[in-house]
């Protein structure tokens, strides 16, 4: 079944750093309500969908956030400075474009640097054309927010984009769900403040107390030169997680995972990530514990504005989610 | 006065009974209903019977403090931080330990110092306290390992408005606590009084949990460094400019819809209110609003001066303005709480 890329592109622009979620929800929201049972927002910002079914309660989970930039201070000229949302690479901002959520562009400038060492984010700012703290004000306000500016750009099978962490996962879980023909009770969370902390994932597990739970996250890669060394690359199948920072996934999750995944020749790649982790870190750790693995989508340059994908690992990461949602581990 | 009890009383982390013994004794005639939780929370509930919006205060009473962690041959202490200290700041200043016991912390006098040594800041693996003790077995006679030892600080009121003491930058928040559950408000008040959250916000995730309330305000001190050199875009709070409302610190992202309903309030009460410029530390509120089903949080704290030292000074002015916007905050909850676009903590919802 072909995928809609439309959707994902949509996903990809849509404004939702971490605390700000909710447009990418009312999206989300009106592509999955024909297919579920019950569709809610929850106190920190998820929203939770839930699809009654006689069997196991199994949850899915994406997060929704995206990296951003928070206003700290407004200049007497305008100029607005910042602080990181989520793991923010200072060396990639100076000269990105960022845009507010009222639609306001800026760029990032930076202070004379002595030497490169000095090349720090104190020494960064954001100018949106303002002339004066005034005029500034008037457009922007401190504790607002601001993501990358990152078209949606197809390029041969590969995709480019902003935020296709974790709008990937957003965008695999929806294809599944809309799919899936699983008898399962299947409850689906897409998380806010993932990027801050696993933060929403964290309440929505404790609120689910699901049997199982699989989550659905970007993850690196080793196949660019002079890359950190990882045996995943763009192109190879979907990944099924061994260990990151926050989860080592149980061994009967990842028997269970590679052995649905070899039934319907679905190409797949271990996943061994030394930095970062994921909402099924929070998850797995909920109420008494919950066995969990991750769905991982080969990413190349996270965290930056053009993080790029292969649409052959997204459709075998959405042909995985939809098998094992239709055969959960025993 | 509450904060110069508050602020001379010792009690660092997991060692907070002193303090939690006067908050009993002043909050008892305004609460319901008290009791130490497991963990060493002081809880006072208030109205527990009313229906309507379940609010959680906390406020933690641990202050940062030195761990005795072994004893030298010659009856020297050696120690570790309890909360993050500099250990630049600790050279020549007394302590108490045991409530009783005096000790200086010690180090080479500047006369004996070669220049290298003069350039460079003793580290805790240097430092010692000095109790007057002839030997180790002399030091045990008067002290334990695990003992605390803790800053000696006067409380004391200077400058125009100002108070410097020990320990102001943890219990202003104990403070504000104590004094506005003297008020009456029309729905259910529960007041933790935390433990361990300088060690990582410990109390407060056991507190949150078992009272379950549907939002929480912090009452804290956050830094304020509107004395150093440079511009002020690194002053992240002035001393005298009103509480700060926080909008992200390093545990909690803050409900943007819940900051703009604090400006709005601040603004038609005429309560001057600052924003943190930077990030700090987290608190309370980083356990709190991912409790349980998640709990919308908001955290005001005192601007405050040379946190985690042996003399942090305040605002009287600030301390006020924070009370009265606390206070103005909790009369206005009802009306926001039923039927604004703000998703409070519900758990029927499911």
């Amino acid at each position: 079944m072909d995928m809609d890329l439309r959707i994902l592109e949509q996903l990809t622009q849509i404004f939702g750093p971490s605390g700000s979620e909710e447009q990418v929800a009312d999206f989300i929201s009106a592509q999955i309500r024909p297919y579920c049972d019950e569709v809610i927002n929850d106190t920190l910002g998820n929203l939770i969908a839930v699809r009654h079914g006689t069997g196991k309660k199994i949850m899915v989970a994406a997060h929704m956030d995206e990296i951003g930039l928070m206003i700290t201070h407004i200049d007497k000229e305008g100029f607005l400075r910042f602080t990181p949302l989520g793991g923010v690479r200072t060396s990639n901002l100076v000269g990105q474009r960022v845009k507010f959520n009222r639609g306001r562009m800026g760029t990032i400038g930076v202070e004379k640097i002595a030497k490169p060492s000095d090349f720090k984010l104190d020494k960064l700012f954001i100018d949106i054309g303002a002339v004066s703290q005034n005029e500034a004000e008037q457009i922007v306000h401190l504790g607002e927010t601001a993501v990358f500016v990152g078209d949606f750009v197809e390029v041969g099978s590969r995709i480019m984009a902003k935020a296709l962490d974790d709008r990937i996962g957003c965008f695999v879980v929806i294809e599944a769900l809309k799919r899936s023909k699983s008898t399962n009770e299947l409850v689906f969370a897409f998380t806010a403040q993932e990027e801050l902390g696993t933060r929403g994932a964290k309440t929505a597990a404790y609120v689910l107390e699901p049997d199982l739970a699989i989550a659905v996250d970007v993850t690196a890669t080793g196949d660019t030169p002079k890359a950190h060394p990882m045996s995943v690359k763009l192109g190879s199948g979907v990944g099924i997680k061994v260990l990151d920072r926050s989860l080592i996934t149980p061994p009967q999750i990842k028997r269970w995972m590679a052995a649905v995944a070899a039934e319907g020749n679905i190409p797949f790649q271990w996943e061994v990530l030394e930095y970062g982790g994921t909402d099924s870190g929070a998850i797995h750790l909920s109420r008494g514990g919950v066995p969990s693995g991750v769905i991982s989508i080969p990413t190349r340059y996270v965290h930056s504005p053009a993080e790029m994908v292969d649409s052959r690992d997204v459709q075998a990461a959405v042909d995985l989610l939809v098998s094992l949602l239709e055969h959960p581990l025993e | 006065m509450l904060l110069k009890t508050l602020s001379e009383l010792n009690g660092t982390s997991g060692a907070e009974s002193l303090v939690r013994t006067f908050l009993q004794q002043t909050i008892e005639p305004f609460v319901d209903i008290i009791n130490t939780d497991k963990i060493g929370n002081l809880i006072g509930i208030k109205n527990d019977s009313l229906s309507g919006p379940k609010v959680m205060l906390a406020a933690h009473m641990d202050e940062v403090a030195l761990m005795i962690i072994d004893i030298t041959g010659d009856g020297f202490l050696k120690f570790r931080p309890v909360g993050g200290i500099d250990a630049r700041i600790l050279v020549s200043k007394p302590v108490q330990i045991n409530n009783s016991q005096v000790g200086v912390i010690g180090a080479k006098a500047i006369h004996l110092q070669k220049q290298a040594e003069r350039q460079k800041a003793l580290s805790f693996d240097q430092l010692y306290i000095d109790i007057g003790a002839k030997s180790k077995e002399d030091a045990l006679s008067k002290v334990k390992l695990g003992d605390y030892a803790y800053f000696i600080t006067k409380f004391e009121p200077f400058g125009d408005g100002l108070y410097k003491g020990k320990a102001l930058d943890h219990r202003v928040g104990c403070a504000l606590l104590a004094e506005l559950l003297k008020n009456d408000y029309d729905f259910p008040i529960v007041a933790a009084f935390t433990v361990q959250e300088e060690v990582g916000q410990r109390g407060a995730k056991v507190a949150a949990h078992h009272l379950a309330p549907n939002f929480a305000i912090v009452l804290e001190a956050t830094v304020a460094n509107d004395i150093s050199e440079g511009s002020d875009e690194g002053w992240i709070t002035e001393l005298g400019n009103g509480p700060a409302c926080s909008l992200m610190d390093s545990s909690t992202l803050y409900n943007a819809k819940l900051i703009h309903w604090v400006r709005d309030v601040a603004r038609q009460n005429d309560i001057p209110l600052q924003f943190p410029r930077g990030i700090g530390s987290g608190n309370d509120a980083g356990s709190i609003h991912i409790s349980k089903v998640g709990i919308p949080t908001i955290s005001l704290s005192v601007p405050c001066r040379y946190i985690h030292s042996f003399a942090s000074v305040i605002s009287e002015k600030d301390y006020r303005a924070c009370y009265d916007l606390a206070n103005a905050l909790l009369k206005e909850l009802p009306n926001i709480f039923e039927g604004s676009s703000i998703n409070f903590a519900k758990e029927d919802q499911f």
